[in-house]
C-alpha cells in the first residue's frame, strides 16, 4: 500500500503586519534609497566612465551651484510639492485622481486667459491678480469634479477618466494658443511683457520668493486640513473602507465630490502660480509632467505633507543633478528619468516588507507533527 | 478615390501602433492589472530594437535579410519583457500601488528610450542620428505584388508583416478571451481574484503571464513604429503621446480585442485627419487632434451609465491582490 505523502507546507508564508515600529520602517526606506541610489550610481559610473564623486560634485553644481540655480531649484520644488499636496486628498481617499496634469493647465489657462484678454483693459494688478488666482482655482476645480461626478453618480472609473482630460486639457491650450498666437507661430510668448499686468511681484528683487512662500503655506494648511479638521478625517475613513463610512454615516458621494473640489482648487492654484509667478506664459507642456510626478511624490510620503517637501526635493535635486551630469559628460539628459524611474521602483518595492511579514517554512519538529 | 485610399492607408499604418499598445493592455487589464506603464514599454519595446539592429549592423557588412528582422524583433520583445517584468514584480508579488507603478514605469522606459535614442551613436564614437537603412528596408519588405494590384490592392497588401500581425494578435486574443477555458480563467482573475483563487486558479500565474504578455505585444508597437514607420529612424519622444492614445482605445473598445481593430484605424485616422482635410485653420487641426480623448471619455461615461456588466472595466482592475485580506 502506497501512503499519501503529507503535501508540505509552502516555503514561504506571507502575513500581514499590524504595524511596524516607526523607526524600522524608516530604516526599511533608507535601506532601499541607500540601494537605489547605489544601482543609479553604478549605472552612472558605467555610462560615463567617471568616478562616483565628480560625478556626485557635478549633481550638485547643477543644483545648488549658484543663488540662481538654488532659486530656480526651489521654485522647482515649490511647484511640485504643490501639486502633490493637491492630489493628496484624493489620493488618501482611494480616489485615483491622475488628472492633476490637465486641472494645473487648465487652471493656468484660465490665469492666462484672463491676463492676455484684461492686459489692455486699465485693471490694475490689485484687481487683475485677485481675479486670476479666482478664475484659475474655479477652472481646476469644474475640470476636477467633472470626473469627480461622475463616480459618485455611476461609479465610473476615475483613473481612466482623469487621464483622458489631460489630454483634453493639453488640446484645449493648443486650441487657445492657435487662435491667440499672433502669426500663427503657435507659440504664444511672454503675456504683457512691456506692462506686467497679471505678473505675481518680485519680492527682493527675485522672482519666485512669493511662489516658495504660498507654497509652504499651503503645506501647512494641507497638514493641518488632513490631520486635526473633520473633513480631513472623513476622507482617511472613506479611503480605508467605503463600507465604515457608511455605516458611520459618511455620505460618501458628498466627501468624494467636495474632495475633488479641493483638489482640483489646489491644482488650479498651482496654475496659477505658474503662470503669474513664473512663465507668464502658456504651453501645453508648462506643467511638463509634474502632474504624474507629483502623484509618486505623494505617494512615496505616505499623503504626509511634511516627509512631501523632502521627496519633492530628493526627486527635483536628481533630476537636476542628472541633467547637469548628463551636460557635462554629453550624454542625453533622459538619465534624469531613468535615475528617478529606478528611486521609485525601489522605494515602491520596499513598503512591501513594511506591510508584509515573511514567514519562512519551519523546519524540524514542527513540520513532523 | 485614390485620395480617400491614401486617407484609409494612413489610418492604418498609423494605427497599427495604437493596436498593439491597445491589445496589449487589453490582455494586461483582463488580469486586473492596470498597466499605465504601456506608454513606457512601447518606448522600451522601440529603442531595444533600435539597439538590437544597430549592433547587428555593425557587425556585419552582408547583413541577411532574416537576421534583420529577427535580431530586432527578439531585442525588442526581451526589452518590453523586462519592463513587463519590473511592473509585475512590484505589483504582483510585492503587491504596490499599480497606479503609482505603472506612472514610474512610464517615467523610466522614456526616460531608457529617450536616453539610448539620444546616446547610443555617442557611445560608439559617431555623430548624427540613428538610421538603420538595411533594417528597415528589411522591416517594410511587402508582398511581391502589392502595388501590381491597383489601388485595392495597395489598400490590403502594403504593409510590412508586423501590420498583419497585430490584427492576427487581436483575432487570436479575442478567440482566446470568448473560446477557451485559458480566457475564462483570465477574465475571472480580473473580476474577482478571490473566486478565481478558491476555484483552484492560479492567480498569480495569470496575473504575471497576461502582464507579461501584454507588455511583450504593446511592445511591438514600439517596434513597427520606429521600424516601419520611421524606417530604422529615432527621433526623442518621436512617438509622441501615442501610448496614451493606445489606452484610450481600450476603453474605447470596451475590452475587446477584436473591436480594437476598427478602433485603432478609426484613432489613427482621427490622429492624422487634419493633414487630409484642405483649408483647415491651425484652431481646427488641433479640435480635432482632442477628439479621440473626448469620444473616449463619453464611451467610457456611456459604458458606466448602462452598466451592462459585459461592457465594464474588470471588475477588481487596479486592486492588488492578496489572498489573506478580506
Amino acid at each position: 500500500m502506497m501512503e499519501a505523502k503529507p503535501k508540505k507546507e509552502p516555503l514561504i508564508h506571507i502575513t500581514k503586519r499590524d504595524v511596524m515600529p516607526l523607526w524600522k520602517a524608516i530604516l526599511v526606506r533608507v535601506i532601499a534609497i541607500a540601494i537605489a541610489l547605489a544601482v543609479s550610481a553604478g549605472l552612472v559610473v558605467i555610462l560615463t566612465q567617471k568616478n562616483p564623486l565628480e560625478i556626485f560634485s557635478a549633481m550638485f553644481n547643477g543644483s545648488f551651484g549658484t543663488p540662481r540655480k538654488i532659486l530656480n531649484m526651489l521654485q522647482d520644488v515649490a511647484m511640485l510639492l504643490c501639486i502633490a499636496l493637491a492630489v493628496t486628498p484624493a489620493f488618501r481617499m482611494k480616489f485615483w485622481n491622475i488628472g492633476a496634469e490637465g486641472q494645473v493647465l487648465m487652471g493656468a489657462l484660465a490665469s492666462a486667459a484672463l491676463m492676455y484678454f484684461l492686459g489692455g483693459s486699465g485693471l490694475p494688478n490689485g484687481v487683475l491678480i485677485p481675479m486670476m488666482f479666482i478664475g484659475s482655482l474655479a477652472v481646476g476645480m469644474i475640470w476636477a469634479v467633472i470626473p469627480a461626478i461622475f463616480k459618485a453618480i455611476w461609479n465610473t472609473n476615475e483613473t481612466l477618466f482623469t487621464l483622458m482630460m489631460n489630454y483634453v486639457a493639453m488640446q484645449i491650450i493648443q486650441i487657445c494658443i492657435a487662435s491667440w498666437a499672433t502669426s500663427g507661430s503657435g507659440v504664444m510668448g511672454v503675456i504683457n511683457l512691456n506692462t506686467k499686468l497679471g505678473w505675481l511681484p518680485d519680492l527682493f528683487g527675485q522672482k519666485y520668493i512669493l511662489n516658495i512662500i504660498f507654497v509652504a503655506l499651503l503645506t501647512v494648511f494641507v497638514f493641518i486640513y488632513m490631520k486635526y479638521s473633520k473633513q480631513g478625517y472623513e476622507i482617511a475613513v472613506v479611503g480605508e473602507s467605503e463600507n465604515t463610512a457608511r455605516y458611520i454615516g459618511i455620505n460618501v458621494k458628498k466627501v468624494i465630490i467636495r474632495t475633488m473640489l479641493i483638489s482640483g482648487a489646489m491644482c488650479g492654484f498651482a496654475g496659477f502660480l505658474l503662470v503669474s509667478g513664473a512663465s507668464h506664459t502658456i504651453t501645453k507642456d508648462l506643467a511638463g509632467g509634474m502632474g504624474f510626478t507629483a502623484i509618486m511624490v505623494s505617494w512615496l510620503a505616505k499623503f504626509n505633507p511634511a516627509i512631501m517637501v523632502g521627496t519633492s526635493f530628493l526627486l527635483v535635486f536628481l533630476d537636476k543633478g542628472a541633467s547637469s551630469i548628463a551636460m557635462e559628460c554629453r550624454l542625453n539628459e533622459s538619465v534624469g528619468e531613468i535615475i528617478t524611474g529606478i528611486i521609485i521602483f525601489f522605494i515602491i518595492g520596499c513598503e512591501f516588507f513594511i506591510r508584509y511579514k515573511i514567514n519562512f517554512r519551519s523546519s524540524g519538529k514542527e513540520a513532523a507533527k | 478615390m485614390t485620395k480617400i485610399i491614401h486617407i484609409l492607408i494612413a489610418a492604418i499604418v498609423q494605427g497599427i501602433p495604437l493596436l498593439f499598445g491597445a491589445t496589449g493592455e487589453i490582455i494586461t487589464e483582463k488580469s486586473g492589472n492596470l498597466n499605465l506603464g504601456i506608454p513606457g514599454i512601447m518606448y522600451v519595446g522601440g529603442i531595444s530594437g533600435i539597439v538590437g539592429g544597430y549592433l547587428y549592423e555593425r557587425a556585419t557588412d552582408t547583413p541577411n535579410g532574416f537576421l534583420l528582422v529577427l535580431i530586432p524583433l527578439l531585442s525588442s520583445l526581451l526589452g518590453s519583457l523586462l519592463m513587463s517584468l519590473i511592473y509585475s514584480f512590484l505589483t504582483i508579488t510585492l503587491r504596490a500601488n499599480q497606479n503609482v507603478t505603472g506612472l514610474a514605469l512610464t517615467t523610466f522606459g522614456i526616460g531608457v528610450g529617450n536616453f539610448f535614442g539620444g546616446s547610443l551613436l555617442s557611445m560608439f564614437g559617431e555623430t548624427g542620428s540613428i538610421a538603420l537603412k538595411e533594417t528597415g528596408k528589411a522591416f517594410r519588405t511587402t508582398l511581391p505584388f502589392a502595388y501590381s494590384l491597383g489601388p485595392v490592392g495597395e489598400l490590403f497588401f502594403s504593409y510590412g508583416f508586423l501590420a498583419y500581425t497585430a490584427i492576427i494578435i487581436a483575432v487570436v486574443a479575442g478567440i482566446i478571451f470568448n473560446k477557451t477555458r485559458v480566457g475564462l480563467n483570465l477574465k475571472s482573475v480580473g473580476e474577482n481574484p478571490a473566486t478565481a483563487d478558491a476555484a483552484g486558479i492560479n492567480v498569480t500565474k495569470y496575473k504575471y503571464f497576461a502582464t507579461c504578455i501584454g507588455g511583450m505585444i504593446a511592445g511591438l508597437g514600439g517596434l513597427y513604429w520606429v521600424m516601419d514607420y520611421t524606417d530604422g529612424a529615432w527621433t526623442n519622444n518621436g512617438f509622441g503621446d501615442r501610448g496614451w492614445l493606445a489606452i484610450a482605445i481600450v476603453i474605447f473598445a470596451i475590452w475587446r480585442p477584436r473591436l480594437a481593430i476598427p478602433s485603432a484605424f478609426l484613432f489613427g485616422g482621427l490622429y492624422i485627419l487634419s493633414v487630409f482635410i484642405p483649408g483647415l485653420t491651425s484652431w481646427m487641426k488641433e479640435a480635432i487632434n482632442m477628439l479621440p480623448y473626448l469620444v473616449t471619455i463619453i464611451v467610457l461615461c456611456t459604458v458606466s451609465a448602462r452598466k451592462k456588466r459585459e461592457n465594464l472595466p474588470p471588475a477588481s482592475l487596479g486592486l492588488s491582490y492578496f489572498r489573506e485580506e478580506r
